[in-house]
């Protein structure tokens, strides 16, 4: 399974998701710089969380039209793996690969916390090792996860089973609608979340409820 | 020329920044401050002098960069 991570300016989540791809991999991930434009030859491509260009305009507006985005929507419509984290998840919606759009959270804190994510769908390629409805503890830190569409829009998602992830009731740290944290494409080979599964695989993190995630990447 | 170009949020989406604003004005004294919505200004200098070609430009800008038009509208003046 090799994997590569884009790195924006202003990024800073990087390096723990190239350790948690490599630690649950065992395949070291290649790091592409955004302006590169062509990505080496990769099962998955993962867009990691900070803050590319500082949050300039809008979160992610900027990363995603940088040079190394054209190659990563060309190879995603032909179906590569293709996952945001974070500030990834709102590269990739600016980017178009995801419907919607991630806006400043209602309480207008950062929330930076753990909190409880339900799978909502475990037949995905990051989610085969988890058991459907199943509850798993997660970091998130972000300033603007509310996740918005429109009505049609999110009567598909619901619909085709695209929402992934999802708060637990009650626990909706920023407003998104119907507690969504996380999201996939038509095709399913797009996923974006806003939480942190990087943070919470190794005994440090203090719990390893996410590692399971990545090591369904070696079953996909 | 130079274009000046409006981005609000859509009706309907949250604006909770807005909402922040109203209440502080509120806190100062203003009576009557009804719904508040925050948007974007923005001016960006052209080379173009033909009017519609600079619109046609101006018009891509907004659509690809500027909006998202998920959520925001915009308004382009040209002067």
């Amino acid at each position: 399974m090799k994997s590569a991570v884009i790195v924006f300016p202003g990024i800073n989540r990087e390096r723990d998701m190239m350790l948690a791809l490599e630690q649950t991999t065992g395949v070291k991930p290649v790091a592409v710089w955004h302006g590169e434009t062509e990505l080496p030859k990769v099962d998955l491509v993962v867009v990691p969380g900070g803050f590319s260009y500082g949050d300039y305009l809008r979160c992610g507006a900027i990363a995603a039209r940088s040079p190394i985005m054209s190659d990563v929507k060309a190879k995603a419509l032909k179906g590569l793996k293709v996952l945001g984290v974070c500030n990834g998840f709102q590269i990739i919606t600016e980017a178009g690969l995801l419907p919607g759009a991630l806006v400043r959270n209602a309480s207008l804190h950062f929330a930076c916390r753990e909190v409880k994510l339900r799978i909502e769908n475990n037949s995905t390629w990051f989610t085969n090792r988890m058991a459907k409805g199943e509850v798993v503890s997660c970091p998130i830190a972000h300033g603007e996860g509310n996740y918005i569409c429109d009505a049609d829009t999110l009567a598909r998602l619901e619909g085709e089973n695209r929402v992934v992830f999802r708060y637990a009731e009650g626990t909706n740290p920023n407003g998104a609608m119907n507690d969504i944290a996380g999201i996939m494409n038509e095709a399913g080979n797009v996923i974006g979340m806003m939480p942190h599964p990087e943070n919470m695989i190794e005994p440090i993190h203090g719990k390893q409820d996410c590692r399971p995630l990545f090591e369904g990447l070696l079953a996909a | 020329m130079k274009a000046k170009i409006k981005v609000t949020l859509k009706n309907g989406v949250l604006d909770p920044q807005g909402k922040a604003i109203e209440g502080a004005l509120g806190h100062l004294g203003f009576a009557g401050v009804g719904q508040v919505r925050q948007g974007k200004y923005f001016e960006i200098e052209l080379a173009e002098s033909d009017r519609a070609k600079a619109e046609v430009q101006v018009k891509a800008m907004c659509e690809k960069l500027i909006a998202n038009t998920v959520i925001e509208n915009y308004a382009i003046e040209l002067g």
